[in-house]
C-alpha cells in the first residue's frame, strides 16, 4: 500500500520538476505534447490492453472533444458562459463520452475484426463528416479558439505555455490516477476477463457487451480529456485530430510502449513524442525509421517496450540480472553499430549536400568509395550481432532458471 | 422438489435434429449424471441448459421459472453455473483474478467502476477460500495458462462453484486425466458440489456410478432412460443401445 | 440525362472492377489465414510504382508483366518472414503488424520515390476514344482496365474451380488440418496465396497507376475502401466482395455524377429552412459531397444489421 503511494507521489513529483529541468520554449512545447499523448495513449490502452477492442478511430473521441473544448474556449471569450478555462478539458472529457456512449452503443457487441471495422468505419465516417459540417468543424482550416478570456485562476490566465503545462500536468495526474484505480474495480477486472475469454465471462453473470460498452465509455471520456488538454495547448483543432492518421499514432504509441501493462503507454507516448518534436529536427526520414521500429517491435517485442523490461522481472527476482550485463554489451554494441551506421547509409543515399559526415567522418557522397565504409561497417557489425546471438540466449536461460539453485 | 426441468427441448441445426423431444426432471439436491454415446447430444444439451444456444421448441426451468433462450449471463445470475469440457479459463490473468471474477456477481458488484477489489476484504477472502477448497492457494498468482492441466481442470471447476450456484452443470470434468489424477478430481467434486444439484455429462463409467444418484442415457437426441445406478446398469435397453462393452469391463 | 446515367455506370464499372482485382486478393488471404491484411493496398500502391520505374525503362507492356510479379514475390517474403512469425503472437498483434506495414511500405516508397506524384502515363497505343457517345468519349485505356479485369477474374475462377491446386487452395480454407495431414504442404500454400493475392493488387496498380494518379497517398486512399468492401461482402466470401465491389464502384460514380442533394429531397416534401439555420451545412448537403462517405455508411450499417456481411457465413 505504502509501495503503491510512493509511486504516485513521485510521478507527481517527476511532473512537477519537468518543467524546471526543461525550461526552454521548445522543452515545454514538448513537455505539453508529452502530456496530451500520454492520456490519449493510456485511454487507447483500456480499449485494446484492457478490453481486447482494437479501434482504428480512437482519435474520434479525442478530436471530437477537442473541437468541443474550441467551442467552449469560443463561448467564453464571448461570454456566452462563464467558467475557468481549467475546466476546459472536462468539457471535452464529456463530449467524448457522449460520443463514446452513442458509438459504442452498437459497436460494443462484438469485440475482434467486427469491433475493428465498425472503428474504422466510424473513424472515416467522422473526419470526412468534419469536412462537410463546416460550422462545427471549421472545414480544411478548423476551428480556432482563445484560452486566455476566461476568468483569471488565482491570477493566471494562461497566457504562458509554462502555465498551461501545470494544468496539464494536474489533469495527467487525475487522469492517470483515475484510469489506473479503474483497473482495480469490479469493471475493470471483467474488461480483461472479456478480453481474454468473453464467453466464459458470461457463464459467470457478466454480458460482454456491457462490459466493453463501460471500458468504451471510459476510454471516450479520457480520450476527450486529452482532446480537450490539445485545445487548451494549442487553441485550434482541424481535421487532421480526428482522422485515421492521428487513430494510428496512437496505436502505435501505445503498441510500442507496451499493450497490458499500465505504464506501457506512458512510455510509448513519452518516446514517440521525443522522436516527433526532436528526430523531425534532425532528418526528414523519421517516419521511416517510426515504422521500422513499430514493425520490428510488433516482430520481436509483442508486448512492447514494457514487456521487454518485465521479461526480466524474473532473473532480477532471482538476484541474476546482472550476470545478463556483459552479454548485453557484447550483443548490444555491434547492434547499435549496425543501426547507426545502417542510418548513415540511409541518411547519405538521401542527402543532397557535397559532404555527408558519416559517424563524424567527412563523405564525399558522389564517390562510389565514400559508400565502402559505410556498408562494410554495416555488414561488420550486423554479422558481430549476429554471432553474438547464442551467447546471449545462453546467459539469458541461464539467468531465468538456474536462480532456483540461488534461491 | 424439482430444480431444473426440460420439457420438450428440440434443437435442430438446420434441418438437422440435434435433441429430439427431451423431458427431464432434476431434483434439489441430486447428483444426476448423464450417459451416451458419442453424437447423442450431451454437450448441445448441456449449451441448451446454460443459454449458449436457443431452443428449436419445448422449455426448460430452473426454479420453476423458464431459462430457455435467456443468454447465459441471465441464467447465471438466476443460479446455474457450468464448466467446459475443453478447458474455458481466463488465461491471462492470475488463478486468483480467475476465481475473484467468479464471485464478483453473487457477491453484488455488478458492474461498479466505484468499488476498489483490493479493499473489498469480504471478497478476497472468500476467494482463498475457494483457491483453498480446489487446491490452487500456492498457485494464486501464476498465470492461469501456465498451470498443469489437472490444475487448469480444477480452476475451470472453481469458476464453475466459486459464484456459490446451485445448479452446476460439469461437462466431463475428468477428460483427458490419468487415473490417479480423476480419482483426487471426482474427491474434490464432491466436496465442493456437497448440498447442491450437480449435473455431469461424463464417459468414465466407474465415475459414473460412483458419483451418481441418478443417470439419464441419452441416445440420438432422446432419452432412453432416466433410473438408480443399478436399474440402469440392468435395463437391457440401455445395455444393447449402448452400456454393452463398456461395463463388460467394468 | 441518359448520357450521364451511361457514363456514370461505364466508370462505376471499371471502378468495381479494380475493386474487386483488391478485394479478390483481400478475401483470398483472409479465408486462409484469419487475418485482414492492411497492407494490401500498399502492394497496390508498390505495383503502380514498380511498373512506373519499369515503364520508363522499358515501356508500360513490360511494366505489366513484370511489376505485378515483383510485388508478389514481396508478398511472399512479408508472409514468410513477417506475418508467419507474429503468426504466434496471436490475430490483433497479426492486424497489427499488417497496419504497421502499410505504414512502413508508404514511408519506404516516400524515401525511394519521393513525395510528388509521378508521371505515369498510359501507353500511347491506347491514348484514343474507344467510342463516342452523345459527344462524350470513352477512352479506351479505360476499356482495357474492364478486358485485363474481367481476364484475371476467369483465370482465377479457372484457377480455383478447375485445377488441382485451386481445389488444394479451398480445402486449405475450409479444413487446414486435413490438407495438411494428407501431405500437402499448407505453409507453401498460404505462402503462395498471400503472394498471388499480393500479385493481383498489383496487377490493379499497375493499371490503375496512370488514371488514379501515382502517389504516395494512393494506398491509404484505396485501401479502406477495400476493407469495406471485403466487410460489406462478407468476410471471406469471393461472391460477395464481388458484388460488394460493383455495388461500391456504382454506387459512388452514381453519386458523382448526379446533382441531387438535401435541398431537392427538402422541396419535395414540401419544407425550406432560412440559410442562417444552425443545421444548414446538414439541408445543403449534395450527394457529390457525400460520395465519398458512402461506402463508410454502408459499412457502419451493414456491421450493425447484418455482421456477417452480405454473403458471408463467419461469425467469429
Amino acid at each position: 500500500m505504502l509501495k503503491k503511494l510512493s509511486i504516485w507521489v513521485v510521478f507527481l513529483a517527476i511532473l512537477l520538476i519537468l518543467p524546471l529541468l526543461f525550461d526552454s520554449i521548445m522543452g515545454i512545447s514538448i513537455l505539453n505534447q508529452m502530456a496530451i499523448a500520454i492520456v490519449i495513449a493510456l485511454s487507447y490502452n483500456m480499449l485494446l490492453g484492457q478490453g481486447g477492442m482494437l479501434s482504428f478511430g480512437h482519435a474520434v473521441y479525442f478530436g471530437l472533444g477537442g473541437f468541443m473544448a474550441v467551442h467552449a474556449l469560443v463561448m467564453i471569450e464571448f461570454e456566452t458562459v462563464t467558467f475557468s478555462v481549467t475546466l476546459i478539458p472536462m468539457v471535452g472529457g464529456l463530449f467524448g463520452l457522449v460520443a463514446a456512449i452513442f458509438i459504442g452503443s452498437f459497436s460494443t457487441r462484438k469485440a475482434g475484426t467486427v469491433f475493428a471495422m465498425i472503428s474504422l468505419g466510424m473513424g472515416e465516417l467522422i473526419a470526412a463528416s468534419s469536412l462537410i459540417f463546416v460550422d462545427f468543424f471549421g472545414g480544411e482550416a478548423g476551428v480556432i479558439g482563445d484560452r486566455t478570456f476566461g476568468p483569471p485562476f488565482f491570477g493566471v490566465d494562461f497566457a504562458q505555455d509554462v502555465e498551461v503545462y501545470y494544468l496539464a500536468a494536474f489533469w495527467v495526474f487525475i487522469a492517470t490516477l483515475f484510469m489506473y484505480l479503474f483497473t482495480q474495480t469490479p469493471a475493470g477486472r471483467m474488461a480483461n476477463a472479456v478480453r481474454d475469454n468473453p464467453e466464459r465471462a458470461e457463464f459467470i453473470g457478466y454480458s460482454a457487451r456491457r462490459v466493453r460498452f463501460i471500458s468504451f465509455c471510459a476510454a471516450g471520456l479520457f480520450a476527450g480529456i486529452a482532446g480537450g488538454l490539445f485545445a487548451m495547448n494549442f487553441e485550434f483543432l482541424t481535421e487532421e485530430n480526428l482522422n485515421a492518421a492521428t487513430s494510428g499514432r496512437v496505436l502505435l504509441m501505445a503498441y510500442i510502449g507496451g499493450l497490458g501493462y499500465f505504464v506501457g503507454p506512458i512510455i510509448g507516448a513519452v518516446v514517440l513524442t521525443l522522436m516527433n518534436s526532436l528526430l523531425s529536427n534532425y532528418t526528414e526520414l523519421w517516419m521511416l525509421y517510426l515504422g521500422i521500429m513499430f514493425v520490428l517491435t510488433v516482430m520481436f517485442l509483442p508486448r512492447g517496450f514494457a514487456g521487454f523490461i518485465m521479461l526480466h522481472q524474473l532473473a532480477w527476482h532471482h538476484g541474476r540480472l546482472k550476470t545478463l550485463a556483459l552479454p548485453y554489451l557484447v550483443t548490444g554494441v555491434p547492434a547499435l553499430l549496425c543501426a547507426a551506421s545502417l542510418i548513415g547509409l540511409i541518411e547519405m543515399s538521401h542527402t543532397e549536400a557535397d559532404i555527408f559526415h558519416f559517424l563524424g567522418l567527412p563523405l564525399n557522397p558522389d564517390q562510389l568509395v565514400s559508400w565502402a565504409l559505410p556498408v562494410l561497417l554495416t555488414l561488420g557489425a550486423g554479422y558481430a550481432t549476429r554471432s553474438s546471438l547464442p551467447q546471449l540466449r545462453d546467459a539469458w536461460h541461464a539467468a531465468n532458471t538456474e536462480g532456483k539453485r540461488a534461491k | 422438489m424439482t430444480i431444473l426441468s426440460l420439457q420438450q427441448v428440440t434443437k435442430k441445426f438446420g434441418a438437422t435434429p440435434i435433441i429430439r423431444g427431451v423431458d427431464l426432471d432434476i431434483q434439489a439436491g441430486e447428483k444426476h449424471a448423464i450417459i451416451g454415446p458419442n453424437g447423442a447430444g450431451k454437450s448441445t444439451l448441456f449449451h441448451l441448459i446454460s443459454g449458449r444456444y436457443s431452443v428449436t421448441s419445448g422449455a426448460i426451468k430452473l426454479k420453476g421459472k423458464p431459462i430457455h433462450n435467456r443468454p447465459p449471463y441471465q441464467i447465471a445470475r438466476q443460479g446455474l453455473a457450468r464448466s467446459f469440457q475443453v478447458t474455458n479459463i481466463f488465461p491471462h490473468m492470475n488463478v486468483f483474478e480467475n476465481v475473484r471474477c467468479a464471485l464478483l456477481w453473487s457477491s453484488g458488484y455488478r458492474y461498479s467502476f466505484w468499488h476498489l477489489l483490493g479493499k473489498a476484504t469480504r471478497l478476497n477472502d472468500r476467494t482463498h477460500a475457494v483457491l483453498d477448497q480446489i487446491g490452487l492457494s500456492s498457485r494464486a498468482h501464476y498465470p492461469a495458462a501456465e498451470l498443469a492441466y489437472a490444475q487448469q481442470r480444477a480452476l475451470e471447476l472453481g469458476i464453475a462453484i466459486a459464484g456459490g450456484a446451485d445448479v452446476i452443470l460439469l461437462d466431463e470434468p475428468v477428460a483427458g486425466m490419468s487415473h490417479s489424477e480423476a480419482q483426487s478430481a471426482v474427491q474434490l467434486i464432491r466436496k465442493v458440489t456437497e448440498g447442491k444439484t450437480l449435473v455431469m455429462v461424463e464417459h468414465d463409467m466407474n465415475i459414473v456410478f460412483d458419483v451418481a444418484d441418478r443417470i439419464s442415457v441419452l441416445v440420438y437426441g432422446q432419452i432412453l432412460a432416466t433410473d438408480t445406478p443399478l436399474n440402469i446398469r440392468n435395463n437391457p435397453r440401455v445395455q444393447e443401445a449402448y452400456l454393452g462393452e463398456e461395463t463388460a469391463g467394468a | 440525362m441518359l448520357d450521364v446515367f451511361l457514363f456514370a455506370t461505364l466508370n462505376g464499372l471499371v471502378t468495381g472492377l479494380l475493386l474487386f482485382m483488391l478485394a479478390s486478393g483481400l478475401t483470398l488471404i483472409f479465408s486462409m489465414m484469419g487475418v485482414l491484411n492492411f497492407a494490401h493496398a500498399s502492394f497496390y500502391m508498390l505495383g503502380a510504382y514498380f511498373a512506373y520505374s519499369i515503364s520508363s525503362y522499358l515501356g508500360f507492356w513490360i511494366g505489366l508483366l513484370l511489376a505485378p510479379v515483383i510485388v508478389g514475390i514481396l508478398g511472399a517474403l512479408v508472409e514468410r518472414y513477417g506475418l508467419r512469425h507474429v503468426h504466434r503472437h496471436g490475430h490483433v498483434a497479426e492486424l497489427v503488424f499488417t497496419f504497421g506495414l502499410a505504414f512502413l511500405i508508404e514511408e519506404l516508397v516516400q524515401f525511394f520515390w519521393g513525395r510528388d506524384t509521378k508521371n505515369y502515363q498510359q501507353p500511347d497505343i491506347l491514348d484514343f476514344p474507344l467510342f463516342t457517345l452523345f459527344g462524350q468519349e470513352f477512352s479506351a485505356y479505360r476499356g482495357f482496365m474492364i478486358f485485363i479485369s474481367v481476364l484475371i477474374f476467369i483465370g482465377l475462377y479457372y484457377l480455383l474451380t478447375r485445377s488441382r491446386i485451386g481445389i488444394i487452395i479451398q480445402a486449405a480454407i475450409t479444413h487446414p488440418h486435413t490438407v495438411a495431414s494428407l501431405g500437402h504442404n499448407v505453409p507453401l500454400i498460404f505462402m503462395g496465396v498471400f503472394g498471388v493475392g499480393s500479385a493481383l493488387a498489383g496487377v490493379a496498380g499497375v493499371i490503375a497507376g496512370p488514371v488514379l494518379t501515382t502517389f504516395p497517398g494512393m494506398a491509404v486512399v484505396l485501401g479502406s475502401i477495400v476493407f469495406v468492401i471485403v466487410v460489406i461482402g462478407g468476410l471471406g466470401s469471393l461472391a460477395g466482395a464481388f458484388i460488394a465491389s460493383l455495388l461500391i464502384g456504382l454506387l459512388q460514380s452514381y453519386a458523382i455524377a448526379s446533382d441531387l442533394g438535401m435541398q431537392d429531397l427538402l422541396a419535395l416534401l414540401g419544407v425550406s429552412f432560412e440559410r442562417s439555420h444552425p443545421l444548414n451545412d446538414l439541408w445543403t448537403l449534395t450527394l457529390p459531397q457525400i460520395a465519398p462517405i458512402l461506402p463508410f455508411l454502408l459499412l457502419v450499417l451493414v456491421l450493425i444489421f447484418r455482421p456477417t456481411g452480405l454473403l458471408g457465413k463467419r461469425e467469429e
